[in-house]
């Protein structure tokens, strides 16, 4: 760069500056890097190889099977049937819990440990509590029972409802932290001069809190529902994976690693991934609509 | 319009634990006044804003309104307006929309309020704005909108918490004519928030003069300007010299507003009592610059002291140009400094006999309950207009 300066060429940090590049720019490197070894590359990988079919058949012949077998095909409905509502119960839930939590009171840090708490558990301990509590042995039938409320005991584990207790358990953390960072974001301010304005609680959540935090209720529901979309553990632990829980994971697994069709597994995989694409795009058009801008006070 | 006969705050309090904001504030404002709570920071002032707009509960006290109470009464049912100091618009709704808001919440008819919201963005010169985003206008554009949302509901009361703090200085002063010109055209009754005492004197009808909490004075902007009640409204009400002094002579001069002679190191003034000022002993007398005048300039100083009956020697240190006048620094044979206005040209090291009328050198007690001194300041430029600089200095 000296060398340059010297023959009277503006030094390179100079001719990058020049075109908005600095050296802070720079530290996007190891993050790109990270990208194509573990995201770009395997992706690209099990593009190419799902479309090598271990037996033949054409390019496409895993994704004809795919669509043809209809158990399946039935995976994708299977899966969606678990994660969309596992990602609207917890963007649901997660609004009234962060209103309650967001301002300062006594005993804030305790509330909000525990509400956070269930990230730690993992998927595999919190099976093994609801399969405890749950299961037809468990606390909550036996009290049931006990009390006389039913006479058998309710089957909430070993099928769908199980999984979906454990998505909204080990998701709701998340849609929780996201939702109060949203909304922590919206000028308090606001709503006082709803308030002034003659705007009743329900009319200021309607009319000021909720368009503002509508687009980040959107990106909340696509990460919880990207999240529950993969689920793998759960629906075998706590569902019932020949049956209701075959979600579309458990099949890729099966194709990949018991059958060793890693082409028909990749395909499946690419079949995954799609169908989470097309549903994040659809509540991402539907975001593009709302207002997006700054949430305080002054534009 | 919709007008209240009058609305009484008595003994407001405002305690956020152990922290007393607001003490005991009692105030009674007449429908279609303007009224000023002013004070520096942590005054309680926009606390007594929030207990009025509903927006605080009261820890103590009451607010009447013509003999009703409303202090349990949540804001929304309140019917008082309220200008924020960051604006508080709206992001998501247009210009027109934030100023439907209200009328919206009040289930107006459509046509009404359309025409109700054109009238009041015509009202703000902003008509031609309807249609943008509060973030594609400009600061002033936002406050003009904000209060254009405060006054299409017509309310009883509009508050305005420190509205003008966030603009430009001459953005400002147009946004005060603005604002008196409004209150003028459409007698709202209003309470005003604000710590630039510049502000308040020339918008309110009435001022409330806070600190720590505790009124100080309320009164008109003469009575507060001129009759400061105590030693602390007289150091923030404008630049005064406060100097220490000792009352000599108290005899017969009575209370409060009694005539009284105070001695310096060298020198003596005539001035008036306040506040409880002792009868002899040390005090504090409160000129401002500009009641100070030159009795005799360099030269007369063979004579001393003793020539003038009530006058005190001093030395100018520095001297400041302001055109119609001079701004002058000088120092008393005591080492006090003293900041005083003259048309007499003066240079460094001259030695002044000041004098001043005895109206306008208002004497305190010198030790106030517990409370600290206002910070000191010097006297801006042009801060307390002088109508007697009318001409520039001879040259």
């Amino acid at each position: 760069m000296s060398a340059d300066a010297r023959e009277g060429r503006p030094a390179l940090r100079h001719r990058l500056a020049e075109r908005g590049v600095d050296r802070t720019t720079m530290l996007v490197l190891p993050g790109v890097a990270f990208l194509l070894v573990l995201f770009c590359y395997p992706f690209v990988y099990g593009l190419q190889l799902s479309f090598q079919p271990a037996e033949g058949g054409g390019p496409f012949a895993n994704y004809r099977t795919f669509f043809e077998d209809p158990y399946l095909r039935e995976t994708i409905w299977l899966t969606l049937r678990l994660a969309v509502p596992a990602a609207l119960i917890n963007c649901l839930a997660a609004v009234p819990v962060a209103f309650r939590t967001r301002g300062v009171f006594r005993g804030r840090r305790l509330v909000m440990t525990l509400l956070v708490m269930p990230i730690t558990l993992g998927t595999v301990l919190t099976a093994q509590g609801l399969l405890g509590y749950l299961g037809a042995n468990g606390w909550f039938n036996k009290i049931l029972t006990g009390i006389g409320i039913i006479d058998q005991p309710l089957g909430l584990v070993h099928n769908y409802w199980g999984v979906l207790a454990s998505l909204v358990i080990s998701g709701f953390p998340f849609s929780y932290l996201l939702t109060l960072s949203y909304l922590t974001g919206i000028d308090p301010s606001l709503e006082r001069a709803a308030a002034t304005l003659g705007a009743s609680r329900r009319q200021r959540f309607r009319h000021v809190l909720l368009p503002l935090l509508a687009p980040g209720l959107a990106i909340t529901f696509c990460l919880s529902f990207v999240l529950a979309f993969a689920v793998f553990p759960s629906a075998q632990l706590v569902g019932d994976p020949r049956g209701s829980t075959h979600v579309i994971s458990i099949e890729a697994y099966e194709a990949a690693f018991q059958q060793f069709d890693y082409p028909m597994g990749s395909a499946i995989a690419m079949i995954m991934a799609a169908v989470m694409l097309v549903v994040v795009a659809l509540v991402l058009t539907w975001r593009s609509l709302l207002y997006r801008g700054a949430t305080g006070g002054k534009g | 319009m919709t007008h209240f006969g009058s609305l009484r705050m008595e003994k407001v309090s405002r305690s956020f634990g152990r922290f007393r904001a607001l003490r005991e504030l009692d105030l009674e404002i007449e429908g279609g006044e303007f009224i000023a709570l002013l004070g520096p920071s942590g005054c309680g002032k926009s606390t007594a804003l929030n207990c009025l707009a509903g927006l605080l509960p009261l820890t103590g006290g009451a607010i009447t309104v013509d003999g009703e109470r409303i202090d349990n009464v949540p804001p929304e049912r309140r019917g008082f307006g309220m200008v924020f100091q960051n604006y508080a618009l709206f992001p998501h709704l247009s210009v027109h929309d934030n100023v439907a808001f209200g009328l919206k919440m009040a289930r107006v008819p459509k046509a009404e309020r359309n025409l109700r919201v054109a009238q009041a963005l015509a009202l703000v010169h902003l008509a031609e704005h309807a249609r943008k985003r509060p973030g594609q206008l400009s600061g002033g554009q936002q406050q003009r909108v904000a209060i254009a949302r405060a006054v299409v509901l017509e309310p009883r009361l509009v508050l305005m918490d420190e509205p003008l703090s966030n603009l430009d200085a001459a953005l400002r002063l147009e946004m005060r004519t603005e604002i008196r010109r409004l209150h003028q055209r459409l007698g709202l009754t209003t309470v005003y928030v604000t710590h630039d005492q510049e502000e308040a004197l020339s918008l309110a009808d009435r001022l409330v003069v806070l600190r720590d909490g505790t009124t100080q004075q309320i009164g008109t902007p003469e009575e507060v300007y001129g009759s400061p009640a105590n030693r602390y409204v007289a150091g923030f009400m404008g630049y005064r010299n406060m100097l220490d002094v000792t009352v000599t002579t108290g005899a017969g001069a009575g209370g409060d507003g009694g005539r009284t002679r105070v001695d310096l190191a060298d020198g003596r003034l005539a001035g008036t009592r306040r506040d409880g000022a002792p009868d002899a002993g040390d005090a504090v007398a409160a000129v401002r610059p500009e009641d100070l005048d030159v009795a005799a300039a360099a030269g007369a100083a063979d004579s001393g002291t003793d020539g003038l009956d009530f006058a005190v020697p001093a030395t100018v240190e520095v001297v400041e140009y302001h055109g119609r006048e001079l701004a002058v620094q000088g120092r008393l044979s005591d080492g006090q400094r003293v900041h005083f206005r003259t048309r007499t040209r003066l240079a460094p090291d001259d030695a002044v006999e000041l004098t001043a009328p005895p109206e306008r050198v208002l004497v305190f007690p010198r030790e106030e309950a517990g409370a600290p001194d206002p910070p000191p300041r010097r006297p801006a430029a042009g801060e307390t207009p002088d109508p007697k600089a009318s001409e520039a200095v001879a040259p």
